[in-house]
């Protein structure tokens, strides 16, 4: 039976007369990687801030492991672990020190042995003693990610937790998460830009926009991901371009740079495909599956 | 989770470079006025007692570690505010500022155990401040003057305190100058509540005391009815202490109204506190 987490409803939230959050519902439930997605602006913060309780809702009910934020506060908020906008800490405090800080008023007792394994978890072994001004802005984002965990809750709010990174480092956050949800059953909210990353790793997702829910689900469902969009690169595009009408009845064209023909095909049919063109006499230089999300997403903030 | 979160309060306290900003300038300042008076106290002295040695001959020596405190609490109890105002003004709004306000309402620490944390961090080190002023100007003011009988002069004119009933004046003068810091502490810390940047409740502190202190001195009759409720107005109650005999009536009523400020200070900002949209 599914567990439901998080339950947000027809939440409002307004700023001297800006209405920053007009409707917003969605739904988040046990071991859900879920993806919270909107343009700039859209109310994604806000949303997260009312949820964990830094700003009041206008209206609206928010509740968390089926009990309301607002009467269960602490009870509540010691199961979760959450970087809103960016980790913010002492500077002149160092990463263990922060944590320690930290630590004492996250409702259960955090060992300092706990505090050394979740910093060497998330990389920052042999930095502990260092202050938090020295470090980069990657290694912020890593100790954010240690507060959030370092009290071992069962659910983890990431507001997006791979800006300014490096490509390294946005791997790094994603097989975390990855690890976090599989390997210890975290339930996960992510709101990011990085639309590739919520589709590799998000199983559930809402999008947003201009304050209100556009629409929730499955990735899986919204996406229809047995249907693929695969662009091919071969040493004769047109000719490509004829065997997929004659060979697949599919229309195929090429992308913008003319390089490469792009194709939506049913997963189990790219291999038939690669198959003919190489029988052709065509040579293949790459295949490569087009995330779909973009897309999906520019679509869906672009109807409203 | 309150005493949890004071001990958070005070290694932050600690650890900030400003928090000893107070203790240096204190120190720096009554170093100076201690070593200023040694080299040429007995001139000062003679110009202030001028105008009594035709009714009044001196003996012994008066400039010793008791007037020395007395003038040195006297001359900063209008200062040290803003040394104190540097750190409790920086409390709240200082960490709205970092963004670390945000990390920490997150946890499950509720508002008012974070204020209070707040407040009673402040009030140990506001204490620690005036414990030092007391060492400074009591301490080694008697170190380098030795000790004596304390003339002062008041309004009713010139008093004539022995040197063994000095001591307990002092430590009651020392407990009356620290409520009324006390009462400088939880201004900046309510202001602090209202504002996302650490500069502006120090400054607005710091102009509160000003007005009020302008208000207090100006002969206006529009001003006489709320002369008495001024926080400025008590911050010298510790001078009553040394008054002959000692007005008890006006030093409670003066401990009171302090007393009232640091409620009034503390529930409004309780009440701010925990409505406040934390954005930063």
């Amino acid at each position: 039976m599914v567990q439901e987490v998080v339950a947000v409803r027809n939440l409002k939230k307004s700023f001297k007369g800006f209405q920053a959050v007009k409707d917003v519902s969605f739904t988040v439930n046990k071991n859900d990687v879920f993806g919270f997605l909107g343009p700039n602006g859209a109310g994604k913060s806000t949303s997260l801030r009312c949820m964990l309780s830094l700003i009041k809702e206008d209206s609206g009910e928010i509740s968390l492991f089926g009990k309301s934020m607002r009467s269960n506060r602490g009870e509540v908020l010691s199961k979760i672990g959450s970087i809103i906008e960016k980790p913010d800490f002492y500077k002149y405090l160092s990463a263990y020190k922060n944590l320690e800080l930290l630590a004492r008023i996250s409702g259960t007792t955090v060992s300092k042995s706990a505090i050394n394994d979740i910093l060497e978890f998330v990389g920052l072994e042999g930095r502990e003693n260092h202050r938090f001004r020295t470090f980069s802005h990657g290694m912020k984002q890593r100790l954010g990610i240690a507060q959030a965990l370092m009290h071992n809750p069962e659910l983890i709010i990431l507001d997006e937790p791979t800006t300014g990174l490096d490509p390294q480092g946005i791997v790094d956050i994603r097989n975390l998460i990855l690890r976090l949800s599989k390997e210890q059953g975290k339930t996960v909210i992510l709101s990011s830009h990085q639309l590739s990353e919520i589709e590799m790793i998000a199983n559930r997702l809402v999008i947003i926009n201009k304050g209100k829910t556009l629409i929730e689900g499955s990735v899986n469902e919204l996406l229809n991901t047995s249907q693929m969009v695969v662009r091919f690169q071969l040493d004769d595009s047109q000719r490509g371009i004829k065997l997929l009408q004659s060979d697949f009845n599919i229309e195929a064209k090429l992308n913008a740079s003319e390089q490469e023909l792009e194709l939506e095909i049913a997963k189990i049919r790219i291999a038939d495909v690669a198959e003919c063109f190489v029988k052709n006499g065509l040579r293949i230089y790459s295949i490569e599956q087009k995330r779909k999300l973009e897309d999906y997403f520019i679509k869906m903030i672009q109807d409203v | 989770m309150l005493l949890k979160n004071t001990i958070n309060e005070l290694i932050k306290i600690i650890a900030k470079p400003r928090s000893y900003i107070g203790f240096g300038a204190l120190t720096l300042l009554i170093g100076i006025i201690l070593l200023a008076m040694k080299a040429d106290g007995k001139s000062f002295i003679s110009f202030v007692t001028a105008s009594f040695e035709q009714t009044l001959s001196f003996n012994g020596e008066i400039l010793n570690g008791n007037l020395m405190a007395f003038i040195i609490l006297q001359m900063l109890i209008i200062h040290v505010p803003l040394l104190v105002a540097l750190v409790t003004g920086d409390l709240v709004s200082g960490e709205a500022a970092m963004g670390t306000l945000r990390m920490m309402a997150t946890k499950p620490i509720s508002r008012s155990a974070i204020l209070g944390s707040k407040l009673l961090a402040g009030a140990i080190y506001t204490f620690l401040l005036t414990l030092w002023m007391a060492i400074m100007a009591y301490g080694v003011g008697q170190w380098m003057f030795g000790s004596g009988d304390l003339i002062v002069l008041n309004n009713d004119g010139l008093v004539i305190i022995p040197g063994d009933d000095i001591l307990w004046r002092y430590l009651y003068g020392f407990g009356l100058a620290y409520l009324a810091l006390l009462a400088i502490a939880s201004m900046s810390i309510c202001f602090s509540v209202f504002s996302d940047n650490s500069i502006g409740p120090i400054v607005s502190t710091m102009s509160v005391i000003i007005l009020f202190t302008i208000i207090g001195s100006l002969d206006v009759a529009s001003f006489h009815s709320i002369q008495p409720f001024l926080l400025t107005t008590h911050m010298s109650a510790w001078r009553s202490l040394f008054e002959m005999p000692i007005p008890s009536p006006e030093i409670f009523n003066s401990i009171y109204i302090l007393l009232a400020h640091i409620a009034a200070f503390t529930i409004i900002a309780l009440w701010k506190f925990n409505r406040k949209d934390i954005n930063t």
